[in-house]
Formats: C-alpha cells, sequence, structure tokens
C-alpha cells in the first residue's frame, strides 16, 4: 500500500465521519460542524488530486464563510432549543431509502478498488489558479459572466425584500 | 567544521537523509517544525513586551521584577520580568478548571482547540527567509501557487473557535460574544481579501514568495537602487491601511474587541473558561496576531530584507564601494529571518500601540467602517491597480502612473458626486415627509383637541 492509499483511506473515512455526523446529529450545532469537517475533509481529497485552486475555494467559501454564516443563523435563532422533529411515522424514511439506494447505486458504477489507485498523469499546471483563470476568461467567459449577472440579480433582489427603504 | 559544512551542501541540494526517509520529506517535517516553533517559542515573549509597552505608554511600571535572583554574594541577576508569563502559565495550570453546568460538552472543549488552530496553520506558506539557496529550504513551509488565498482561507475559520465557545458556555453574554465575533469576521474578511487581491493584482501571482520577489524590483519601475516595497507604492499603502484595519478586525485586538468588551460582555466569549482552556484562547490571540504581522511584513513590507534597497543595483552605481555593498548583501541574506522578525516585532509594537490610543468601537461604527468605507475604497483601489497594469503594459511606466492617478481623480469626482446627489435626493425625501406630516390636511386632524376645556368635568 502506498502513502497516496492510505492517506486517501484516511481521508474518506474522515468524510464519511463527518457526513454521517450531519445525518445523525440530533443538535443543529453538532451537525453544522460535521458538515465542515465534511468540506475541510474534501478540500483536503481536492488538494490530493492536485486541484489546488479547487481545494482553497471549498475551504474559503464553505467551510469559511458560509457555513460560518449557517452558524450564525443558528445560534441567533436559537433554532438548538427546539425539540428535534420525530418523523419516523410519515413516509420520510420510505422516500429517503428508494432515492439514497439510487443515489448509492450511480456511486457503485463507478467504485474502483483502492489498490488501482494511483496518482493521474496530469499536468503540473493542472488545477492552479493560472488554469483555471484562463479557463474562466477565455473558453468559459461566457457563462462565468452569466453566472456573475446571475449573482447579482440575486443579492439586488435579497437587498430589496429585505428592505423597506434603501 | 567540515561536518557543518557538508550539512549544509547536503540540506541545500535537498539531499540530507535521516534514517530512510526520503531528504525531501524530512526537509517538510522541519519546515513545519519551524512555522510553529516560533509561535510557541516567541508568544510569551509577546505577552510580556505588550505588557511592558502598554504599561510605559500609560505611565505605569507593568511586570519587571518577577524573576530576579539574589546571590549568595547580595548580588542581583534581573530579568526585567521576562519570567512573567512563564509564572502566568504555570498559574494557569495550576488553577481550578471550572466547568459550566449543561453545556455541549464536546463543543466546549474542543472549541479552545478551533480557536488556536488557524494561528498556527496559517503560517504555512509565509516566508521568513530568503527563498533562494540555503535559507530556501526551511520557508516557507508549502511554496504553494495558492500562497495567499490559504491565509484568507484559514483566517475565515479563525470564527469558529471563538463562535463555538461563545454558543457552548450557555451564557447569553458568551453568546452575544460570538455572535459579534462572527458578524465581525465575516464584514472584515471582504475587506482584506480585496485589499490582499489588489497586490495579487500588481504582483500577477497568489504565491507568497512571488510577492516578495516582486518587491525586490525598481521602485515605482523608476529607481533600480531602492526596492519596490508595496508599502511605498500609493496604492499598496492604501491596500496596506485597510489589510491593517481588516488584521486588527480579525485578531480581535483594540479597538475591535467588541467580542471580549468587558464592560458590557463580562470577558465575552471566554467567560466560562479557565484554567487552561483559557490560557488556550489567550495564545491563539497572540499567535494569530504574531502570525498575521508576519503576513503583513511579506506581503506589503518587503519580506526578509533588513532595508529597501538593491544592494546589486547599488554595486553597479556606486562601483568604489562595491564589496561593501556585497558585503550587505550577504549579511541582508543572512540575516534574512532575523530581518523578517523585526518587522513582525515592529507591527507588533503597533497594535499595541492602537490598544493604548484608541477606544473600543461601538457596534454600528464598526460595521459601518467595515461595510461603508473599507470595502467600496478596497474595491475602488482594485479597480485603479487594474488599469494602472494594463496602462502600464501598454504605454510603459509614466503612462501606467499618468493612467493610475487619471483613474483616481476620475473615481473621486464620481464619488462625490454622487455622495451630494444622494444627499440631495435624501434632503428632498425629508422636505417631502416633513410637509406630509406638517401639511395642513394631517395638521387639521392633529391640532383637534381630545379633552375641550368644557368637558373637562367629566373625567374617562
Amino acid at each position: 500500500m502506498t502513502t497516496n492509499q492510505i492517506a486517501f483511506l484516511a481521508l474518506a473515512l474522515l468524510a464519511l465521519i463527518g457526513g454521517g455526523g450531519v445525518v445523525f446529529s440530533q443538535r443543529p450545532v453538532r451537525a453544522a460542524m460535521c458538515l465542515v469537517l465534511n468540506f475541510l475533509v474534501l478540500a483536503a481529497l481536492y488538494f490530493m488530486l492536485g486541484a489546488q485552486m479547487l481545494g482553497i475555494s471549498q475551504i474559503m467559501v464553505y467551510a469559511g464563510a458560509i457555513m460560518v454564516l449557517f452558524l450564525f443563523i443558528v445560534m441567533m435563532l436559537r433554532m438548538d432549543r427546539e425539540e428535534p422533529h420525530k418523523v419516523w411515522w410519515t413516509s420520510a424514511p420510505v422516500i429517503g431509502t428508494v432515492f439514497g439506494a439510487l443515489v448509492l447505486f450511480i456511486f457503485a458504477l463507478g467504485i474502483r478498488p483502492v489498490a488501482e489507485m494511483k496518482p493521474g498523469a496530469v499536468d503540473p499546471k493542472f488545477g492552479t489558479p493560472q488554469a483555471i483563470g484562463m479557463e474562466m476568461m477565455t473558453t468559459y467567459a461566457w457563462p462565468f459572466e452569466v453566472a456573475s449577472m446571475l449573482l447579482l440579480v440575486g443579492i439586488v433582489a435579497s437587498i430589496i425584500l429585505a428592505k423597506r427603504r434603501i | 567544521m567540515e561536518q557543518v559544512s557538508a550539512w549544509l551542501e547536503g540540506a541545500s541540494n535537498n539531499e540530507f537523509t535521516v534514517a530512510g526517509m526520503p531528504g525531501s520529506t524530512f526537509m517538510a517535517l522541519v519546515r513545519v517544525i519551524l512555522v510553529i516553533l516560533p509561535i510557541l517559542t516567541l508568544v510569551p515573549g509577546i505577552i510580556w513586551w505588550e505588557r511592558r509597552l502598554l504599561s510605559w505608554m500609560q505611565d505605569r511600571i507593568g511586570p519587571n521584577r518577577s524573576g530576579t535572583i539574589t546571590l549568595p554574594n547580595g548580588r542581583q541577576i534581573r530579568t526585567f520580568g521576562l519570567i512573567q508569563p512563564l509564572l502566568d502559565g504555570v498559574k494557569l495550570f495550576l488553577k481550578e478548571e471550572i466547568k459550566p453546568s449543561a453545556v455541549d460538552r464536546l463543543i466546549y472543549v474542543i472549541s479552545p482547540a478551533l480557536a488556536l488552530f488557524p494561528a498556527f496553520a496559517l503560517g504555512a506558506t509565509l516566508p521568513w527567509t530568503p527563498h533562494t539557496g540555503f535559507w530556501g529550504n526551511f520557508s516557507p513551509a508549502a511554496n504553494i501557487d495558492i500562497g495567499i488565498l490559504w491565509v484568507l482561507a484559514i483566517s475565515s475559520l479563525g470564527a469558529y473557535g471563538i463562535v463555538l465557545a461563545g454558543y457552548s458556555s450557555n451564557n447569553k453574554y458568551s453568546l452575544m460574544g460570538g455572535l459579534r465575533a462572527s458578524a465581525q469576521l465575516i464584514s472584515y474578511e471582504l475587506a482584506m481579501g480585496v485589499s490582499l487581491a489588489c497586490i495579487a493584482l500588481a504582483t500577477g501571482s497568489l504565491k507568497m514568495t512571488d510577492m516578495v520577489a516582486e518587491q525586490e524590483k525598481a521602485l515605482w519601475g523608476v529607481i533600480p537602487q531602492v526596492q519596490n516595497w508595496f508599502l511605498f507604492t500609493p496604492f499598496g499603502l492604501l491596500s496596506a491601511v485597510i489589510f491593517l484595519i481588516a488584521l486588527v478586525a480579525e485578531t480581535n485586538r483594540a479597538p475591535f474587541d467588541l467580542p471580549e468588551a468587558e464592560n458590557e460582555l463580562i470577558a465575552g466569549y471566554h467567560t466560562e473558561y479557565s484554567s487552561m482552556k483559557f490560557a488556550v484562547f489567550f495564545m491563539g490571540e497572540y499567535a494569530a496576531m504574531f502570525v498575521f504581522s508576519g503576513v503583513f511584513a511579506a506581503v506589503f513590507m518587503g519580506g526578509y530584507h533588513f532595508m529597501p534597497f538593491n544592494y546589486d543595483e547599488l554595486a553597479v552605481t556606486f562601483p568604489s564601494l562595491s564589496s561593501f555593498w556585497y558585503a550587505l548583501r550577504d549579511l541582508n541574506y543572512w540575516l534574512g529571518p532575523a530581518g523578517f522578525l523585526v518587522k513582525q516585532i515592529f507591527m507588533l509594537s503597533f497594535f499595541i500601540w492602537l490598544r493604548a490610543t484608541l477606544p473600543r468601537l461601538r457596534y454600528d461604527q464598526l460595521m459601518n467602517l467595515g461595510w461603508k468605507s473599507l470595502l467600496p475604497t478596497a474595491v475602488a483601489n482594485f479597480i485603479i491597480v487594474g488599469i494602472w497594469i494594463v496602462a502600464t503594459e501598454m504605454y510603459g511606466v509614466l503612462g501606467g502612473w499618468v493612467a493610475f492617478f487619471g483613474a483616481v481623480a476620475l473615481l473621486a469626482l464620481l464619488y462625490f458626486n454622487l455622495v451630494s446627489a444622494s444627499r440631495k435626493s435624501r434632503e428632498a425625501e425629508q422636505r417631502q415627509a416633513i410637509s406630509l406630516v406638517d401639511g395642513t390636511e394631517r395638521r387639521s386632524i392633529t391640532l383637534v383637541d381630545p379633552a375641550p376645556a368644557s368637558s373637562s368635568g367629566k373625567t374617562v
């Protein structure tokens, strides 16, 4: 077993623990922290794949900004004071199981033994900010600009919805 | 001596092997230890320095006598209170650890660790030695392409420790402190990111080592003898001021220490922490200050260079003194880490000075400063830097600076026009509102006397 495989297995186990924690935690704050753990481990996996920019964006955007806002809301609304919902008698578990099995089936098609895993032979520039920036400003310039317009519209709309007087 | 020189040779060729470990792996371990070791060893010194400097500024004496050893013959060895932080540490170790009841025990225990972690991880991309030759093996721990983004990403994780400490303490003052901290960190992260983006734009790279290398170029592109530290350029100075303010806010230092405002929130997020857990929070704050000072020194103050001079260029300009300049260059190289440390200590002293001088901001002042002043200024700076770069590439150095100041003038004009326009529209709005309230129709209603004097005999 190579060090790469050991590192991958350890990180994958941590990611699974984080993901399980999100689903099974009864308290919102603990679930949020498990999600943060999951994000960080995913970022580490991206680093292992050589995708630096993607990994650091994962930490900065998801773990650093979005989850802090999540926690802020959870704390501000004191959501942890509410009793956890007991939904075992509804149809939710059935639907969840069916769709979960479907997703698992799709993932299972892509599962390969770890022993076959080896470092990909990619260009050393792959995943660097330069490479991603170049792609974004040339090949994907139009989708990039459209996405930024979409975000701008979203921001303006939320301000208009939230504030009575601007 | 021969062994040492062989070791140096091996280290500079990355061929140093220990117990079957590949040289690169061993050196990577050394680099990681060298990131953490200075923080651990210097934090007590920083605490002592803060206490002494602060008391000097406040016309007090401060801790100056602990650790004075009296020898049998009556002579005294003074340490000027340098032992004080050590003794404080021992005291904190031995104190009773009080745990509040009904807390989320897991989160309560891990949050001090979460507060300390970013401060240590932040220094991973920090070049505190020259990155060529012998020193190049020791720093930065990881010379990755995303150097400055790493700093931003890890510093944004700093919110968790404080927020979770506030949340898990089961104390409303702690919770208020945590809420304030998270709001403050989110608000100032933006300005910090944009101000660093200006520097990344001017460098053309996100690598910290590239940023330092960029600052070794000719000042303003015209004076090759002096280094172009970003602090000396107009846009860099503005970025540095914005970054500095955001940095003080990110490390929760005065005047931005609202999360631990003692006259409002007892001690804020760490109210319920005692003994070593409190010490960890305390240490995390100083470690973050120390590492952030390093980021400032690397990005704006030329990194490990003692003086902003290019000695090779000076040797060309003053050939008669060339051996002197070369000696200075070599000295500059070998004392690189010391130069970096001097800059860090200068920045730390600046933070202490700020703490002694400025009163704490109110919450609305904090938000106004972050969102309405720093962020728009940083964005304007970003636009101007972009214009400057394009103009420099198209029309040369002089054309670049003409375009730079032109852009500044244009943006200033636009801004003041917008401000006056918005003021006029606000005045008009207020006039309209006043006329609505004081209009004749309204007045006829409001002036009806609710209790006329004639029927005063009857009370309801």
